[in-house]
């Protein structure tokens, strides 16, 4: 476009958010490349380009571990929000007849996205706990009749803990794309004899898909790079790919190795943005 | 007989699954914020089961607690700070999105968006590295920095998205008017995405009033409120910080109405 060219209003507009981009974005990402590649010589670090600390991840089972583990977890997370989030949804949009109260309901799902994330992931520590009051719940109705430790410090914990935090992410997505399904379709489905579970399965389902897609994208990604609800309620090995990199940035001292896990962590959040990218083009959604 | 309109009866059942799921999951999601609130007023100091008394106290010892009252500071702090710059960086940037064909708009466009789902970590280190490789001291500023970047994808979805639905012809009026491009953006532009700006600034303050894991990397010796929770959680739990959330419940409250008010679409 000319416009570019001929004043400076369309020089500050791109100017602006490249620059910032440049030197907020690139420049750190490209810092973190590079020590990836450098040798760890205790105290420092010494300058090189081998690819000994990506070769540690994978093969020592200390981080092959915790890699697996977060992978876990946090397709745990996606699955179970997914589970909580599409039959709401799907009941907002077909089944609730009353306008207000699905708008009602909707917002009292997104809220707690303005309620500090922290305080949401600790609740659940003053919940879970030995000493906490779901224990002490269950042994005053008389279900316990001593404290268990087994709601807290496990993978449960962080899987009900991170689910709760995250889940608003899968509902936006889900009903903006169910919202956008004619309701024509679905009628004309039935019409020609289909029962509601069929017509659900082949016209609802693929086409909210898209919306499915954006919510385990969304949820995935962020449950993967948790670090503070493993440090809350997770316990001595609830350990995740954040946690360690935090360690070789702090304690262990090793930046090299702690870089190469970010960078790993990077790359796979690209790929599965990349990947629900073409899923969501595919399925011809808009937005941004 | 009771077979005769098995239609109704499974459409009934299907409806009260449906209402009973829909209730038990606003239980999942409010029990624990009322747990919360509930245990702040609790007169004892351990949290269990059942409540033994009402008291203030805890709010009261908010009040003495010097260090709580400065991370409070700090963070209106560091969040105003972060919310303008994200905004002056992040309407920019949605307004080229939307208007101009660059090469490599692709790329800008993923780059942008990428905070979004890139966990925070990533930011916070890469940031630290680049700090400290150039010898910035660590400090609220920095944070700052931090928080706009990790913001940025927030404010340009959210304006970009009102921009895509304003009509081309507005603006094309506007020119042929002999309108400026400065003129019809503040004339023309800016009155019709201002209620999502408000709305973008709105989140994007209150993200970065909560954030940790880009300031656990990036600050100095100063504690936000978040961070000096954080750091309270590791001698163990206590009643003090079940006031300190049920007062930040009631700001998000708070900001939630002012957010729907303000973004409400008065040509609507």
């Amino acid at each position: 476009m000319t416009l570019i060219r001929r004043n400076l209003a369309g020089a500050l507009v791109l100017g602006i958010p490249f620059l910032w981009i440049a030197l907020f974005m690139l420049l750190p990402y490209g810092i973190i490349v590079t020590y990836s590649f450098w040798i760890k010589t205790y105290p420092t670090f010494k300058p090189a380009f081998q690819f000994g600390n990506y070769l540690t991840l994978f093969t020592d089972p200390q981080y092959l571990q915790v890699m697996l583990r977060t992978l876990k977890i946090a397709l745990l997370v996606s699955l179970c929000s997914f589970l909580l989030a599409y039959p709401f949804a799907f009941y907002l949009v077909f089944r609730c007849k009353s306008a207000a109260l699905r708008t009602w309901l909707y917002m009292a799902v997104i809220a707690p996205l303005w309620v500090s994330y922290l305080l949401r992931a600790y609740v659940w520590k003053t919940i879970l706990g030995t000493e906490g009051i779901l224990n002490s719940f269950l042994m005053s109705v008389g279900i316990i009749d001593q404290p268990s430790d087994i709601f807290l410090y496990n993978q449960f914990a962080m899987v009900v803990t991170l689910t709760y935090i995250f889940i608003p992410f899968m509902v936006m997505p889900i009903y903006t794309a169910l919202e956008k399904i004619p309701h024509n379709l679905t009628e004309a489905s039935a019409d020609l004899g289909m029962g509601p579970w069929r017509s659900f399965w082949h016209v609802t389902l693929p086409l909210s898909l898209p919306g499915v897609a954006a919510g385990f994208t969304l949820t995935f990604c962020l449950s993967f790079g948790d670090f503070v609800a493993p440090f809350l309620v997770g316990g001595p090995d609830g350990n995740l790919m954040a946690n360690v990199i935090a360690t070789q940035f702090g304690a262990a001292l090793n930046w090299p190795l702690g870089s190469a896990l970010a960078i790993v962590m990077l790359v796979v959040v690209l790929s599965i943005v990349s990947m629900s990218d073409r899923l969501e083009r595919k399925g011809a959604a808009g937005g941004v | 007989m009771a077979n005769r309109n098995p239609n109704l009866i499974s459409r009934y059942g299907a409806d009260t699954a449906f209402m009973t799921f829909v209730a038990a999951l606003m239980a999942f999601l409010y029990v624990p914020i009322w747990v919360l609130i509930a245990f702040s007023f609790n007169s004892s100091r351990s949290l269990t089961w059942p409540l033994s008394g009402f008291t203030f106290e805890w709010y009261e010892k908010l009040w003495h607690n010097g260090d709580l009252l400065t991370a409070i500071g700090n963070s209106f702090y560091v969040a105003s700070g972060a919310t303008v710059l994200t905004l002056v960086v992040g309407v920019p940037a949605a307004l080229a999105l939307h208007k101009f064909h660059f090469p490599g708009k692709v790329i800008f466009r993923r780059m942008i968006l990428l905070p979004i789902t890139l966990p925070g970590i990533v930011t916070g280190i890469s940031m630290l590295n680049m700090f400290r490789l150039f010898g910035f001291q660590l400090s609220l500023e920095t944070v700052i920095l931090g928080h706009a970047t990790a913001l940025l994808g927030v404010v340009v979805t959210q304006v970009f998205a009102r921009l895509q639905r304003l009509p081309k012809s507005l603006e094309e009026a506007a020119f042929d008017l002999g309108a400026g491009p400065w003129r019809s953006f503040i004339d023309i532009t800016l009155p019709n995405i201002r209620s999502a700006i408000i709305g973008a600034g709105l989140l994007s303050f209150v993200l970065s009033f909560d954030e940790i894991p880009v300031t656990f990397f990036l600050t100095g010796r100063d504690n936000t409120l978040p961070m000096y929770i954080y750091s309270t959680l590791r001698r163990g739990v206590t009643p003090e910080i079940n006031a300190v959330g049920s007062l930040i419940v009631l700001m998000s409250l708070v900001l939630i109405i002012v957010s729907v008010i303000a973004t409400r679409d008065r040509t609507k």
